[in-house]
């Protein structure tokens, strides 16, 4: 490692947690909706994975590339999406970046290094890797690509296929694991059999990190450390960390199958809380000003709301149907 | 003579002089040159452009999608069509909702060594065209001859969308061309292979080659066939069929692929439901048969259509 790791300061700190903030005001926002029936298709939120998810869009440069997976809605927004995209593409409004054609969140800019994910987990991680090849063939050095899934993720076919392909080619890729407990509904137990998923790195033969993901310091300074690696030609760099769910799969599901135990358990604190905790004991700001940054975000969500739900749907007569960019292959189907 | 396979071969080393955007990637296709040789002393002309890839063909595609998006133009082999299977879910739900679902196009090109050969078996035989024809969002194009597998290929490396090129084994080394073309039809344009009167057989890959023969074994009965070769299935170029249709008023497709769902359902469907008028009798199709493609030279031969199937399909289409 050619450089320094610079420690993560309470100005880093600060910053991630106003962006976590807004995701869970955001994502607040977005539950509620559901229940007022204004949302077009699924919500999926990342209650409790915000520390993790924020850690990672946040330290990643203009330049790199991101692929969020479902409840990374704190590490897109400390990508650089925006509260306005997220309420357009769950309102279903055509002004939003992917015009109704797909939902919440799959959207993305991927012209932006901002990746569109695809429902079938792990897809993503080939992609990112390709994505870094072709950099590297351009000549092009020092950006780096992450991307996040989940513990079910890890057991399909194209992690392995992607993380062991990204490791041949040495490339610049962090996979952050977001350990949390479910998949679904299925358990860690029916799973995996490795002790601890970060046992999967030595096999892949890419670096291993650790973070307690209900801590941001942690998630912090781990991500910092493993993006550190990626970037200084460590190779890909796998990142684990553990936590829970605080939310059912989706807004439709109940989350009844949650064992009580780990709700009281390490991995069941709520970040977002332990983090505000952490500033106001560290005496960097008072829990007022903490109460008036949310009342601040929740206006500004509010307002956009507002906005977006007054903005044009998608119209199926002006859409042009076009699945390919070239439109002398656009076939005509006389029924359809 | 250049053969089939030296075309392709050719192709990438053209692609890869002329675009510094191409490189390529797949399984033993680096000083190896290839299960077939296609891509043989290019790692050597162009270091650090043709790169040897894990056994993952999943992860094959997925690479090659997230570098087209960087604005690379990447043709990935796969060893053999039946192996990308393998790769499907990255081929259908990711390159080929790209363009629709973020606007951003994914030009790959997926070389898939496709159909059968003497002793190949149900895993090294397939021919795949139809299953990726069903997906929106793909280009699939089917070269029957050597000028086709050259100039379609360069061509393919040039469309912003996705391409699944379908180059057919059985016509690897026997098939060959003097020398190769620069300018061809389009992808998306199908060639009247044989002008005829009396009858249109609409085929595409290996299969026009039989259907070929099969004409020609009918001159002796005093017909004269039209044979359309497609050249890309996807998009399929219903105006040619039509117009040949018209002329003769009677319709056999032939694929090698197997019959449910195929490219000559495809065929016999616009037929019927754009050109229904112009038949003079009952559509008809030959295609493999409805089985794994088997082991057995004598087994295989049987399994998929050949010049005496077709002329026989043919001659009782031309009594009805």
């Amino acid at each position: 490692m050619s450089k320094k790791i610079a420690p993560v300061t309470q100005s880093d700190f600060i910053k991630a947690y106003r962006v976590m903030l807004t995701s869970r005001v955001l994502e607040e926002k977005l539950a509620g909706l559901y229940r007022a029936g204004m949302i077009k298709g699924g919500v999926f939120l990342g209650r409790g994975q915000e520390a993790l998810s924020v850690s990672v869009g946040i330290q990643l440069r203009r330049g790199d590339i991101f692929a969020p997976l479902i409840r990374d809605q704190g590490g897109r927004l400390a990508f650089g999406d925006s509260i306005l995209d997220t309420l357009r593409t769950y309102l279903g409004s055509q002004l939003g970046s992917m015009r109704g054609r797909d939902g919440n969140i799959h959207r993305g800019r991927p012209r932006d290094g901002y990746y569109a994910m695809i429902s079938h987990l792990g897809a993503m991680i080939p992609s990112v890797a390709g994505a870094l090849l072709a950099r590297r063939l351009k000549g092009e050095q020092g950006a780096v690509g992450a991307t996040c899934i989940g513990d079910g993720g890890t057991s399909t076919g194209a992690f392995h296929e992607g993380l062991n392909a990204a490791a041949v080619d040495k490339l610049p890729l962090i996979v952050v694991v977001a350990n949390n407990q479910y998949a679904y509904s299925t358990p860690n137990t029916r799973q995996y059999a490795c002790a601890d998923l970060l046992d999967k790195a030595a096999g892949y033969g890419v670096g291993a990190h650790k973070a307690d993901g209900t801590r941001l310091m942690d998630c912090l300074q781990t991500l910092r450390n493993a993006i550190h690696a990626a970037r200084e030609g460590g190779g890909p760099q796998l990142v684990v960390a553990d936590l829970l769910r605080l939310v059912g799969h989706g807004e439709h599901d109940d989350f009844a199958y949650l064992d009580p135990k780990l709700k009281k358990s390490a991995v069941g604190s709520d970040c977002l809380l332990l983090a505000e905790k952490h500033i106001i004991e560290q005496g960097w700001h008072t829990a007022d000003e903490v109460a008036a940054w949310r009342r601040e975000t929740e206006d500004e969500v509010n307002a956009t709301a507002d906005r977006v739900r007054r903005e044009p749907l998608p119209d199926p007569s002006e859409d042009d149907w076009a699945a390919l960019s070239r439109p002398e292959y656009r076939e005509q189907y006389a029924a359809s | 003579m250049i053969t089939y396979l030296e075309a392709i071969r050719l192709a990438q080393q053209k692609a890869l002089a002329t675009d510094p955007r191409v490189f390529l990637y797949g399984q033993d296709i680096g000083s190896f040159g290839g299960a077939f040789k296609a891509t043989k002393n290019l790692s050597a002309e162009f270091p650090g452009r043709v790169l040897d890839a894990p056994l993952s063909e999943d992860a094959i595609v997925g690479m090659a999608i997230g570098a087209a998006i960087e604005g690379a133009r990447p043709i990935v082999e796969m060893q053999f069509a039946d192996f990308s299977t393998c790769g499907l879910n990255q081929i259908v739900n990711h390159a080929a909702t790209l363009f629709y679902r973020t606007s951003v196009p994914c030009p790959i090109v997926v070389r898939l060594p496709s159909g059968g050969t003497s002793g190949g078996g149900p895993f090294h035989s397939q021919s795949l065209e139809a299953i990726y024809a069903h997906w929106p969002g793909l280009v699939v194009v089917t070269p029957a001859t050597v000028e086709d597998a050259y100039t379609m290929l360069l061509e393919a490396v040039n469309i912003d969308d996705p391409v699944i090129f379908c180059e057919h084994k059985f016509l690897y080394y026997h098939l060959k061309a003097d020398t190769l073309p620069e300018a061809a039809l389009p992808i998306g344009k199908a060639r009247i292979a044989r002008a005829g009167r009396d009858a249109t057989i609409v085929t595409h890959g290996a299969m026009l080659h039989e259907s070929l023969a099969a004409a020609q074994e009918l001159v002796e009965d005093g017909y004269e066939i039209e044979v359309v070769d497609l050249r890309s299935v996807k998009p399929l170029d219903t105006d040619t069929i039509l117009a040949s249709v018209a002329r003769t008023g009677r319709l056999l497709c032939v694929s090698e692929e197997w019959p449910w769902g195929g490219v000559t359902a495809e065929v016999l469907a616009r037929v019927a439901t754009e050109g229904f008028g112009l038949l003079d009798a009952a559509p008809m199709r030959v295609n493999a048969k409805d089985t794994p493609v088997p082991y057995h030279p004598d087994l295989w031969a049987a399994h998929r259509p050949t010049a005496s199937t077709i002329a026989a399909a043919a001659r009782r289409l031309l009594q009805l």
